[in-house]
């Protein structure tokens, strides 16, 4: 009962920070700073989802495998995000930048 | 000799915790497996205090946790930037100094950097690092060093890049 109590609100969680994650790729102006809405549904959100399967399952090989998914998952999204933006400056794309900052150079 | 050891236990658990099966005879057949891929990494001499840090296992675990909180409280920065309404961001490129001195260090802060959303790693150079930062208090807190004062890696050795 409380492990399922526990388990709906982390998932409820998460999924509610997809959904902002999503508002937030909408809202912000260019393709940098949406990268950074999109860092929260690569992060918490995905390890609350699973978070929530995890004591869905309770301790099993299961909840093991869960565990090897987030662990995978801390390695690659940052890997994953650093090429996207290393590709996006090198391919000229300029960061709408606040104020009067230099010129990025690539 | 210990690296390899250790890679071995490590993939046995893995190939355990995986299947889930424990007769004997596919044990046995994933030991074997076990040991063909631990004979074939010696092969290919990949295994060594870079590419299976044992070292570092107990700070690394302790930086885990340490990012963790890191990434919550971040998260929730930026979830507020989201829903608040009005103009909530300013976007900025900086460059920070990279004070890591192995190539293990240096991927770990430049991952553990876009882990924690409203900072990106966006070039890494020789000894700088330039980040994407949403806003000018993410900024200022990764230009304070906290985080780079604390990532796991070997003081004294010797591979110091180029």
């Amino acid at each position: 009962m409380i492990v399922d109590f526990a388990s709906w609100s982390c998932i409820i969680a998460g999924a509610l920070l997809s959904v902002i994650g999503g508002v937030g790729m909408h809202r912000f102006p260019d393709f940098y700073s949406r990268m950074h809405a999109a860092g929260t549904t690569d992060t918490l959100c995905a390890a609350l989802i699973l978070l929530g399967l995890g004591l869905q399952a309770g301790l099993s090989l299961v909840s093991f495998k869960l565990l090897l998914i987030f662990a995978f998952l801390l390695f690659t999204s940052p890997t994953a995000t650093h090429a996207l933006a290393n590709a996006a400056l090198q391919g000229n794309l300029k960061p709408k930048l606040d104020g009067d900052q230099p010129e990025v150079k690539p | 000799m210990k690296h390899i050891i250790s890679l071995g236990i490590l993939l046995f658990g893995l190939w355990v915790g995986l299947s889930g099966h424990i007769e004997p005879l596919l044990l046995s057949l994933g030991l074997a497996s076990v040991v063909l891929t631990l004979y074939l990494a010696h092969r290919m001499d990949v295994v060594d205090h870079q590419s299976h840090p044992i070292h570092l296992t107990f700070r690394l675990l302790r930086f885990t946790a340490f990012l963790i909180r890191k990434i919550v409280v971040a998260n929730w920065d930026v979830v507020k930037r989201i829903i608040t309404p009005g103009k909530t961001i300013s976007p900025r490129m900086v460059e920070l100094p990279l004070p890591q001195h192995t190539d293990l260090g240096r991927v770990i802060y430049a991952n553990s950097i876009t882990l924690t959303p409203g900072t990106v790693s966006v070039r890494l150079a020789h000894d700088t690092i330039m980040v994407h930062a949403l806003a000018k208090q993410t900024a200022e807190v990764l230009r304070s060093g906290q985080l780079a004062s604390v990532i796991p890696e070997d003081r004294a050795s010797g591979n110091k890049k180029e």
